[in-house]
């Protein structure tokens, strides 16, 4: 009886906390497919009388909202490769060889993660315009290239530990040089693994924020999050339009995520240990 | 050697875009360094820090900053340890169930705020419309433009936000307390809740503390919730310091107040990280 009621009790918390969890997910959905009047109008309706993609055609009528898409997408995406490709070898030479320094970068790496980073805000734009970077998608690329290094060194360097090095080991005495051993014989076995560093890397580029608006100004070269934040300046009360903007950024991130999370987790938790 | 080499991409990366910038920041902080008066840089010694602390917006915002961090985290912790103990048998369609709670954490903060911005709207939000349905209250809440519950809110966004990562950690920590702990443990008959006290707790301990440690500091460094739900709003009542530190670079244009309020930000989180850290050290040492 006693454990038939904690089964229960249970159930219920979790799916209040499911609910809790979907409802605002739904909401932003439901919000997005009813037309621009009904979402004003009295009473609130809980499942949308008629459903129409008035605000997702409107979204890319009053603005350039595929051209957007596609910048988020080419800055996600290049920096996400970049910063895998630096931070495999950074994290291989992390987790297999000792030196002196070793702790210190370590440290160094970690470091970033919990300084408050805007105070390099405002020096950074100085840079970025000394180097006329300003108002390009360069600037972005090369910044979330390097605000992501540390941690998926971090990230990377656990997976790599869990790898025996003697795989590599064997891959050398049959006369693979150290490289093709890493390339042909470690990272095979690692890929899902760098998988999912490169989605976490890719999300976070895709939702940052503040670096891009004050790198970017001109419309043509704008962001998602920056789009939406110029959207909420510009049409304060257009919730319709909003919602619409807000469910087609999430969508990528939440498949992604969905598919990655185990893989992120390991990272993570490895991290924590380690750190 | 040569292998080592592999390091200087991202070293140099590292120290060139974030180290350098960032010390700058920080020398900042005793400058007259003005956006729209660029001319005029010069030292000015520690005068950003005392206009800082006679500033009410800063003082409320380093108050508010606490509560922020005490608040997000303690709830974060608690549902997120509720959820991580409920989770850790395996059942039918708990993958499922997994994928659906812990989306948030794929989210940015700042869409984050602008759904908890749609819902808590005082005149079409949904959530007024709930609890007025429900009957628990009888007039509308300007959740977000009543200074006294605008704090709440930005809070009860945060909390929603983050009791992912806190599950995920702590999952993952359950799951790996070994079996035979728990074995010892019913052979001397001990009950649910002894062995939830002596035996998980005492094990995932390291976890629970490493985990509190990082999402304070990130808690306290993120402003994008506040951001995009209130940008600080009503009349200054929500910010933070980081988010404060972020109106003055992004809105002010005032880098040298903007960068002392962050040098500020990295003393409370020194001392902080060292009273975490002696402290949870000591409590170890009893229980060991």
């Amino acid at each position: 009886m006693k454990l038939r009621l904690m089964g229960l009790s249970k159930i219920v918390y979790l799916t209040l906390h499911l609910l809790v969890m979907v409802f605002p997910l739904y909401w932003i959905i439901v919000t997005s497919l009813k037309p621009q009047k009904d979402i004003f109008s009295f009473p609130i309706r809980y499942w949308p009388e008629r459903l129409s993609f008035e605000n997702y055609e409107n979204i890319f009528k009053i603005s350039k909202f595929h051209v957007y898409i596609g910048n988020s997408l080419l800055v996600s995406v290049t920096a996400a490769a970049i910063v895998l490709v630096i931070s495999i070898l950074s994290a291989y030479v992390l987790a297999r060889f000792a030196f002196r320094g070793h702790k210190q970068i370590m440290l160094a790496f970690i470091a970033t993660q919990m300084l408050p980073g805007f105070v390099a805000l405002a020096p950074l734009y100085f840079m970025m315009s000394s180097m006329d970077l300003i108002n390009s998608r360069l600037s972005l690329i090369l910044m979330y290239t390097v605000g992501l290094i540390p941690f998926s060194t971090i990230m990377l360097r656990g997976f790599f530990q869990r790898i025996p090095s003697s795989l590599e080991e064997a891959a050398m005495i049959d006369g693979c040089s150290r490289w093709s051993a890493l390339v042909r014989v470690v990272i095979p076995v690692m890929l899902p693994g760098i998988a999912s560093t490169f989605i976490f890397a890719f999300v976070q580029n895709w939702n940052e924020l503040f670096l891009a608006v004050m790198f970017i100004d001109s419309d043509a070269l704008k962001t998602l999050p920056v789009a939406m934040n110029s959207f909420i300046l510009k049409f304060d009360v257009d919730w319709g339009a909003m919602s619409a903007g807000t469910v087609l950024s999430i969508v990528p991130t939440i498949l992604l995520f969905a598919f990655a999370q185990r893989f992120i987790v390991e990272g993570l938790t490895q991290g924590a240990e380690k750190g | 050697m040569l292998i080592l080499s592999g390091l200087i991409p991202a070293l140099l990366l590292v120290l060139a875009f974030t180290y350098y910038p960032f010390l700058k920041g920080i020398v900042m902080a005793f400058q007259e360094y003005k956006l729209f008066d660029l001319r005029n840089v010069r030292f000015i010694g520690f005068r950003n820090f005392t206009a800082a602390f006679s500033d009410p917006k800063f003082l409320s915002a380093l108050q508010n900053s606490g509560y922020w961090v005490f608040f997000s985290l303690a709830f974060q912790f608690l549902f997120g340890l509720t959820l991580a103990l409920l989770l850790k048998k395996p059942f039918k369609g708990r993958g499922v169930y997994q994928g659906f709670i812990f989306y948030s954490w794929a989210l940015s903060g700042f869409i984050i705020g602008m759904i908890w911005k749609w819902m808590f709207n005082s005149q079409i939000g949904v959530i007024n419309d709930l609890l007025l349905r429900i009957g628990l209250i009888e007039e509308r809440i300007g959740f977000l433009s009543d200074p006294r519950w605008a704090m709440f809110s930005v809070i009860a966004a945060n909390v929603w936000y983050g009791v992912a990562f806190f599950a995920i950690m702590l999952l993952a920590a359950l799951q790996s307390v070994p079996h035979e702990l728990y074995e010892a443990a019913d052979m001397d008959g001990a009950s649910g809740a002894r062995k939830l006290w002596n035996v998980t707790l005492p094990y995932i301990m390291p976890t629970i503390i490493a985990t509190t440690l990082l999402r304070a500091i990130w808690i306290f460094n993120d402003p994008t919730i506040i951001y995009g739900l209130t940008n600080g709003g009503p009349a200054g009542s929500t910010h933070i310091l980081s988010s404060l530190m972020l109106d003055k670079i992004i809105y002010g244009g005032d880098y040298g107040a903007a960068s002392a309020i962050g040098v500020i930000m990295i003393a409370v989180l020194l001392l902080y990280t060292i009273f975490f850290l002696s402290v949870t050290r000591a409590e170890k040492a009893g229980d060991f």
